[in-house]
């Protein structure tokens, strides 16, 4: 694995001060309910073992705090890119994705109001 | 013995004695010596017994890559094991003792297994010591530990300190012989931050160890000027006894500095031993090259060693293994080895020279044997008297010089994965091309010239620096007498040899046991390396490698090419525990954490317990009072009067903003939006999963502004979590939050007196009308304190906490105590909270452990269905929702004196423990006051609708077998009456 990573905050620190959760390339299901489960048990348990490029979820636990992306090689260990967390959309998704809408769930899903 | 100092001559500072001693016997040695050169110089040629076979060892090379010279350095709390002599700098009090010898070095009891040699082949132990198989563990195994071994360990504590850093430079260039040196130089010209590590305690490389003159005077004098060029320069650090031991990604490169390896008595405050980690943009590796050794019989006796290591102790130390050489060679460092001898005074008998058709060059006079081959060396462990060649002749000498080619040292480029790649025309490994960062040069980078090795030096320094983002700067290469031609050609193996031959030293591997292993199959080379051992354990075959690989190649009918290395990975040399673990030991393995009422605590005599990081106060006996007697007696008096115990170390979160109740909704399985301003609710977090997470209360201080608590041990992660929730999952919502766990100090104050004790120190109404179960408001306390008031209970009494900023701590919980005098109020710890939350059946992580879902631990109610949360969907799994699951009960002994403990399982009343009859386990146990009883929380399959059943509880660990019976996890008040008081 790489030894220094790159912090959008941070600069360039090592790998120590991170927490390592994980693939980064599922996106959790908007829908909960009926119809559903088949979505969040891929969400939650479905891992592909990729040998090459990978995203994964890192915590900069011992720097900024803030939860990012890291692109990188599970074989040559080579970093692609480091993203905040915030700004990542993985591969292959759809915007316009046929959401299945739990009838129970709140809609809070309040406006990005550009913040953050 | 035949060892010897000459009488002028070295670069050791003769004028310094100093005093050492070798397995008891009192010697002397001179400043600048090594101990190998010292124990030379003291006639000790006889320095070790080898691993197996217990033969008679001495010094085979001069430097790192050394197999048979390890000892045991220093005394006490201070020795360390398998330290090479070679690389051990000599220190006035030295203590030195051989190691792998009994009784001693002279007469060893092992040296009989050399008789029986011809059994302890490749495979012997495998092989031999498979029957009976019970006899490995117990029999086998430790004697043949004993028997074959290197030094021992002290059982003594390590007074010394060490220490870790971070170094950060443009250019690192590791070895600081002439390829370093013109390295460092060109790269330091053009302004780069250059970092120097050589692993000797003189910086030159092979300089010092050769006669060679660099633009036209001694090698010496020309890096004395450089190396005095470089000190002087800002962005230089030059760092002699730094072994770099290893290259990991993205540049960074791990070091041991030996800081103080060559005092007797070191300086406390300084360490003794330094690891660094040095983050660099570029590695020139000059690390040279390491001579091979031919493989002949007899070549590891006393008095034979490589042809740059007789160079190397006579120049450098002034010291030859004997009065008379004769040098066995395949290149040219022999014959230049003979005529440094010569010019030293030593007699040299011989050159036999294994090529036939080796170019003639000047050799002093000295006659030359072409196409000779030693087949045996002749003496006993004091020394060599001869050499047998061509397996007739006996030429007389005292040693021999070897020389069978070199091998560059390219173990840092190969350590990330990369192959060195086979050069036939050199003969040896070459570092792999296109490394990102390292760039070889010199012998490393497969130059064996002098001349070559300046210029290639020069060169990388500046590739070096322009890589780094430096203009180059110009370095002129100075001359250097350039006729050798350092042709080889390989003799991996004399096969006609008549004694023992080897191939690695340190493991006593003979010419014979490769090509055996190839037959039975172990011909590919990781598994020829461990079937054989060879380039096993602490010199990882630095010196034998090449030859195992030639001679499996010869064996296999392969090319070397083809059979390739084994694996190069960290650490080059051995690095003690000591450099690893750094600073990081006893009580700076992790940071300590006080609560703000630690202090207050420790003047009321608490007792303190580390849980992870935290110091909490655990009970506050009176003398003579055990933990017991104490937390009974705190208990009781909270039941019945009150009590004051400190809560301070839960995680407490501070969240505010127009979407905080959303934020917060989402994360609890319970809901949160409707939450009234004023109110606390206790919540409960599940994992993604839908297991149960943590949990804890969360109030609501005003519209947007919330205040969470989580557990203790699982602070850390709940927040990492609740960050994850905000930045991975849900950015657009509108809210902040910090962990503010260290800003307040939070007390509990609990027990039927507890309102009328806060009420004379805080100023609201604190009548069960205005401040009713689950109030949680912002209050003033002494007058003048902000303070905060829940009124929740893990008590099960009527209870209170009150937060107050950290620095108000002490003196709020002091005037607390203060007005509750008069009441009775006792301080509580955290044995007397644990024996009441068992009694009201709260969970903790003891059952929040990560397998048990909120229906198991009886919260199925807290699940919601009427929205998204984390693990809202995985908690409806079938297999969670199954009516077989272990569910939460309260566990009784029949017999209430009669004590079980937690991680005990319970089985039927007749069933004979075992998985099958497994029925779930003890999650909390505590000594109930109130009850007078051991009472236990615990996951028992289909538990509650067992209530009233009996059943054995057993602990097959402490033998415990007790019958109990199942009840209601909540002992006491079920139906909360004194907390609602």
């Amino acid at each position: 694995m790489a030894t220094l990573i790159n912090c959008p905050h941070c600069g360039r620190r090592t790998t120590d001060e991170f927490y390592i959760k994980g693939d980064a390339s599922k996106v959790r299901p908007t829908a909960v309910g009926d119809g559903t489960m088949d979505q969040w048990h891929d969400y939650v348990h479905i891992r592909d073992n990729v040998r090459g490029r990978v995203t994964e979820y890192w915590h900069h636990t011992g720097g900024c705090r803030q939860w990012l992306v890291v692109e990188r090689d599970s074989m040559t260990h080579e970093v692609y890119g480091v993203t905040p967390a915030q700004k990542w959309k993985p591969a292959g998704t759809k915007a316009a994705a046929p959401a299945v809408k739990a009838a129970a769930r709140k809609a809070p899903a309040k406006k990005a109001g550009g913040k953050r | 013995m035949t060892s010897f100092r000459f009488d002028k001559g070295g670069l050791i500072e003769r004028q310094t004695r100093l005093n050492f001693s070798f397995d008891g016997k009192a010697m002397t040695g001179h400043a600048g010596d090594t101990l190998a050169s010292a124990l030379l110089a003291n006639g000790q040629l006889l320095m070790g017994r080898s691993f197996k076979y217990h033969r008679p060892r001495s010094v085979v090379t001069c430097g790192a890559a050394e197999p048979n010279a390890l000892m045991e350095i220093g005394k006490g709390g201070r020795l360390e094991p398998n330290t090479r002599a070679t690389m051990q700098e000599l220190y006035d009090g030295l203590v030195a003792k051989s190691q792998n010898r009994w009784p001693t070095l002279e007469r060893d009891f092992g040296a009989i297994t050399s008789l029986a040699s011809s059994l302890f082949v490749a495979g012997f132990y495998y092989k031999t010591f498979m029957w009976p198989k019970k006899f490995w563990e117990a029999i086998y195994e430790p004697i043949i530990r004993k028997a074959a071994g290197l030094g021992n360990l002290s059982h003594e504590a390590d007074p010394d300190r060490y220490e870790k850093g971070y170094m950060h430079c443009d250019v690192l260039v590791v070895g600081s012989g002439p390829a370093g040196l013109m390295a460092a130089l060109a790269a330091a010209r053009s302004g780069a931050r250059v970092v120097v590590a050589d692993e000797h305690a003189r910086l030159g490389g092979s300089i010092p160890k050769e006669r060679e003159e660099i633009d036209g005077r001694t090698g010496t004098d020309w890096a004395g000027n450089v190396i005095g060029e470089l000190s002087a320069m800002k962005n230089v650090r030059l760092m002699p006894r730094t072994t770099v031991f290893g290259a990991y990604d993205d540049a960074v490169f791990g070091a041991l500095e030996r800081v103080q390896k060559d005092v007797a008595e070191p300086d406390h405050n300084v360490p003794v031993e330094k690891l660094w980690r040095i983050i660099t943009k570029r590695c020139v590796l000059a690390a040279g090259a390491e001579e091979r050794p031919i493989v002949f019989g007899g070549n590891d006796r006393p008095g034979v060693m490589t042809a740059s290591a007789m160079r190397a102790f006579a120049n450098q130390y002034a010291v030859a293994p004997g009065r008379s050489v004769a040098v066995f060679t395949s290149t040219d460092s022999g014959c230049r080895t003979a005529l440094d001898m010569k010019a030293h005074g030593v007699h040299v008998e011989v050159i036999l020279d294994a090529r036939k058709d080796a170019t003639k060059i000047d050799t002093g006079g000295v006659p030359v044997m072409r196409g000779a081959l030693v087949t045996d060396v002749k003496g006993g462990k004091h020394g060599m008297s001869g050499v047998e060649i061509n397996g007739h002749d006996t030429i007389p000498c005292q040693s021999l010089a070897m020389s069978g080619g070199w091998s560059p040292v390219v173990h840092l480029a190969c350590m990330r994965g990369a192959k060195p790649v086979w050069n036939e025309e050199l003969s040896c490994f070459m570092p792999p091309a296109h490394d990102p960062w390292i760039i070889p040069a010199g012998s490393a980078n497969g130059k064996w010239r002098l001349g070559d090795c300046l210029a290639d030096g020069a060169a990388a320094g500046s590739k070096a620096a322009a890589d780094a983002g430096f203009k180059a700067a110009k370095v002129a290469v100075p001359k250097a007498r350039d006729d050798a031609s350092h042709a080889v050609s390989p003799l991996w193996w004399v096969k006609a040899s008549t004694g023992k031959a080897f191939v690695d030293y340190q493991n006593d591997v003979t010419s014979k046991d490769l090509p055996l292993a190839a037959r039975e199959g172990y011909d590919h080379i990781e598994l020829a390396k461990r079937y054989t051992t060879s380039g096993m354990a602490t010199d990882q075959g630095k010196l034998g490698n090449v030859n195992a690989i030639g001679i499996l190649a010869e064996a296999t009918g392969k090319s070397i090419a083809e059979i390739g290395t084994t694996t190069f990975r960290p650490f080059y040399t051995p690095v003690s525990f000591g450099a690893l673990g750094g600073q990081h030991v006893g009580n700076h393995f992790q940071p300590v954490r006080r609560s703000p009422l630690h202090g207050w605590a420790e003047k009321l005599g608490a007792a303190f317990v580390e849980t992870g990081q935290w110091h909490r106060s655990s009970w506050f006996p009176r003398e003579g009072e055990g933990w017991l007697a104490a937390m009974t007696r705190e208990v009781l008096n909270t039941r019945k009067n009150v009590g004051i115990c400190d809560v301070s170390t839960l995680g407490k979160i501070e969240i505010k903003g127009k979407d905080a109740a959303e934020f917060i909704n989402r994360l609890y399985s319970n809901t949160f939006l409707k939450l009234l301003v004023g109110k606390a609710r206790y919540g409960l977090m599940l994992r993604e999963d839908g297991f149960v997470g943590d949990d804890g209360t969360t109030s609501r201080l005003g519209e947007n502004h919330f205040f969470m608590t989580t557990t203790t041990g699982h602070a850390a992660q709940s927040m990492r979590d609740i960050e994850f929730a905000q930045h991975a999952l849900w950015p657009e919502l509108d809210v902040q939050y910090g962990s503010v766990t260290d800003e307040w100090a939070q007390m509990a104050v609990a027990g039927p007196k507890s309102r009328m004790v806060l009420s004379r120190v805080v100023n609201a109404d604190l009548s069960n009308e205005a401040f009713p179960f689950l109030s949680a408001r912002e209050v003033t306390v002494l007058g003048h304190i902000p303070g905060r008031l829940f009124r929740i209970s893990f008590s099960g009494e009527l209870a209170y906490e009150l937060a107050v900023p950290a620095g108000f701590g002490e003196a709020v919980a002091s005037a607390i105590m203060h007005a509750g005098q008069p009441h009775g109020i006792l301080p509580y710890g955290l044995e007397a909270l644990s024996s009441m939350r068992v009694e009201k059946g709260f969970i903790t992580h003891n059952e929040i452990n990560g397998r048990h879902t909120a229906g198991d631990v009886g919260l199925g109610k807290m699940v919601s269905k009427q929205k998204d949360y984390i693990g809202r969907m995985m908690n409806e799994r079938e297999g969670l929702n199954d009516p077989d699951r272990m569910q939460m009960v309260g566990i009784r002994p029949m017999d209430p004196a009669k004590r079980f403990r937690s991680g005990a399982h319970l089985v039927g009343l007749n069933d004979k423990p075992s998985t099958a009859t497994d029925q779930g386990y003890l999650s909390s146990v505590a000594w109930s006051p109130t009850l007078n009883s051991w009472i236990g929380l615990g996951m028992l399959k289909r538990g509650r609708e067992r209530h009233g059943e009996r059943l054995i509880v057993w602990d097959g660990l402490r033998e415990v077998y007790l019958e109990a019976e199942v009840c209601n996890p909540v002992f006491i008040d079920p139906e909360g009456e004194k907390t609602h008081a």
